[in-house]
């Protein structure tokens, strides 16, 4: 008997014996329904954290570096040592800038929330950056209408703005914001460019609800007690190791510190974020696929039993097949068959299920589905299917003819 | 009778173990052969080892001891899935409770031998029809066990039993769970398969239904107490026990 044929006759049986049993074989189904959804659940909203923070961290740019107090990641000292650092400087981007040969160009970040008006119309909670013209080339800008202001208007320190595209959306529903005045904290400045959509971080908050104006322009609304970020773009990708160096070079010299000295200030860029994340995700998804493979494991066990029953009750039949010539394989792959078959059924309802439920989760949390995962589910199954039923349908395959043959 | 041997038991015993040191030996050197063509009738009554014997001779069991030779081939110790293949391909078996697969129809169950011995589909079924038709079933063919009659289902029984040509058919009490006008039936549907030349074994406790055989042999606590074959008209020709018929081995055929 050929395997293909071999396996056409056990579908066949398969079919027929679940058929004859519904409500038995929908129940053991169950278990495996219960335990792909929430499996493929799980890697959903896993794969979907993953690409929105990809997506997210994109904004932040590989070859970008951040020079700041804290780094990020949490990094590897007490936190009380990064506190006590002294903090960041407006002045130093231009001192970077002046030393540096593998950035191209460095600008302070300072930030904050603020409000802004234009004739009866309000922005809250808008985020308020003060910066020079070279963020322009930091972050690679680039702009739906209007323009990023320019050296000399930055260092006048001009009432000029550019704004987010959720800041001019809401400002200027039906009209072109460029040209226009607008107020932030009572101070009246100029649009001169509408910044392209960036999207949102982790779906979280929208990195579009923000004004750009020049930093003189920020100390006038908000004082000069704030510590900027200092943001620089490497030359050229290859040379992050030797930039990071010469960064640090700069500051070590900039801060005034000794050989023995270590340093007080912190050089962060995305791989640490993403590093930190991926840390974050495994554990998670460490922790979940353990919870959701005890799910399933529940309705491997459930799987078993309903195929030891089924072995039992079809003792006889196993007899008289076996007295007409079948051999173990065949008997084996029978019931290998029908195990696989309650399994992959309960697999497919199960994405069948999970499919449209985690469209509706996305509109909480960022989730996806790819193709992948949905094949992996079907494999598990598949897999669960074949484990659970390998030991009944061992059992079957060595029942012995004449014993089984007696069996009523 | 052609002469040639079908069965050859030599010296076979089967000895079952009961655990706690108890062992049944529930059959005693067994000799005896079986040539091509023969209708024998194995008889005795019930734990004279008859039913073990049976089970020895349809390759489900095998010897603990002595040889089995079937068609000149040894299967005194062939493995699960050699038994298999010749349980397929070199016997059929007819039961007393007809023993079909209930959930398939009667073509379904009269294929099930060529499935397992790899026979294309438009051949097997084309072949099961064929022996449907032959055993009177043509028009039942996608009957279910259930809706057909006793006689019906032993008859679907004997088809499947037919369908791989078999050396032998085994035929255990195959009248047990009919009326007799219908065990008759079926008891003249083998007397027409033995003038075709097939060898039958039939396994009964009942002396009529013994008697349509041409010898019978009559087991008593594990061992052959008599191998007599029979006149035409039902009367036993020649007696030789137990005894004679192990030393005749060799002898004949």
């Amino acid at each position: 008997m050929t395997l293909g044929s071999e396996l056409k006759e056990g579908l066949k049986l398969s079919y027929a014996a679940l058929k004859a049993n519904k409500a038995r074989a929908a129940l053991t189904m169950l278990g495996i329904i219960i335990g792909i959804v929430s499996v493929t659940l799980m890697g959903a909203a896993i794969s979907g954290l993953t690409n929105a923070f990809n997506n997210s961290i994109s904004s932040i740019g590989a070859d970008v570096l951040y020079v700041q107090k804290w780094p990020w990641g949490g990094g590897d000292q007490e936190w009380w040592k990064y506190r006590n650092r002294r903090d960041m400087k407006i002045d130093y981007a231009d001192k970077i800038r002046k030393d540096a040969t593998l950035l191209s160009a460095v600008a302070p970040v300072v930030q904050r929330l603020g409000t802004l008006k234009y004739s009866n119309r309000v922005a809250n909670n808008v985020m308020v950056e003060g910066t020079t013209s070279d963020l322009s080339y930091v972050s690679n800008m680039s702009f739906i209408e209007g323009r990023f202001f320019t050296d000399i208007e930055s260092r006048g320190d001009r009432p000029l703005a550019v704004l987010g595209s959720d800041v001019a959306d809401q400002l200027f529903p039906n009209q072109d914001p460029v040209g226009k005045t607008v107020k932030i904290n009572g101070l009246t400045f100029r649009v001169i460019g509408v910044r392209s959509k960036q999207g949102s971080f982790l779906g979280m908050f929208s990195l579009d609800n923000l004004v750009i104006i020049p930093i003189g322009q920020f100390q006038n609304i908000y004082g000069t007690h704030f510590h900027p970020t200092i943001e620089a773009r490497v030359v050229n990708k290859n040379d992050m190791g030797d930039a990071i160096e010469e960064l640090r070079g700069i500051m070590r010299k900039i801060r005034g510190l000794s050989p023995y000295q270590e340093d007080d200030f912190s050089i962060n860029q995305q791989d640490l974020l993403s590093n930190a994340f991926d840390k974050i995700a495994t554990i998670i998804g460490g922790v979940g696929f353990f919870v959701t493979a005890l799910s399933l494991f529940v309705g491997g066990i459930g799987i078993m039993n309903i195929m030891f029953v089924s072995v039992t009750e079809r003792t006889k039949e196993i007899g008289i097949r076996k007295a007409l010539g079948a051999r173990r394989r065949t008997i084996l792959a029978q019931f290998l068959i029908e195990s696989s078959l309650i399994c992959l059924g309960g697999g497919l309802v199960g994405l069948a299920i999970s499919y449209p439920l985690s469209m509706l989760v996305d509109k909480f949390l960022p989730t996806s589905m790819p193709v992948s995962l949905a094949f992996i589910g079907i494999m598990i199954s598949l897999a669960v299917g074949v484990v659970s039923g390998i030991v009944p349908a061992l059992r079957a395959s060595r029942l012995d003819p004449v014993d089984a043959l007696r069996y009523e | 009778m052609s002469g040639q041997k079908v069965i050859e038991l030599v010296k076979v015993n089967k000895v079952y173990d009961m655990g706690a040191e108890v062992q049944v030996n529930a059959l005693k050197d067994i000799s005896l052969v079986i040539e091509k063509g023969e209708y024998v009738a194995i008889m005795g009554p019930s734990g004279s080892g008859k039913t073990t014997l049976m089970n020895i001779l349809g390759c489900l069991d095998t010897p603990t001891s002595g040889l089995y030779l079937f068609d000149g081939v040894n299967v005194s110790d062939m493995n699960d899935n050699e038994l298999a293949k010749i349980r397929n391909q070199g016997i059929g078996f007819v039961f007393q409770t007809f023993n079909l697969i209930p959930r398939s129809d009667a073509l379904h169950n009269v294929e099930l031998p060529l499935i397992y011995s790899g026979v294309p589909v438009a051949e097997r079924k084309d072949r099961a029809k064929k022996t449907l038709e032959m055993v009177g079933l043509g028009e039942r063919v996608h009957h279910k066990p259930n809706e057909l009659s006793g006689g019906q289902r032993q008859r679907v029984a004997i088809a499947r039993a037919l369908i791989n040509n078999p050396s032998i058919i085994l035929a255990d009490e195959p009248t047990g769970n009919l009326d007799s006008k219908t065990g008759d039936e079926i008891m003249l549907f083998l007397e027409e398969l033995h003038k075709k030349g097939n060898t039958i074994i039939l396994v009964t406790h009942e002396e009529y239904i013994a008697e349509h055989s041409r010898r019978i042999i009559r087991i008593r606590d594990g061992m052959i107490e008599s191998d007599l074959p029979i006149e035409k008209n039902g009367k036993v020709k020649v007696h030789h026990d137990a005894e004679k018929a192990a030393s005749s081995i060799g002898v004949k055929g």
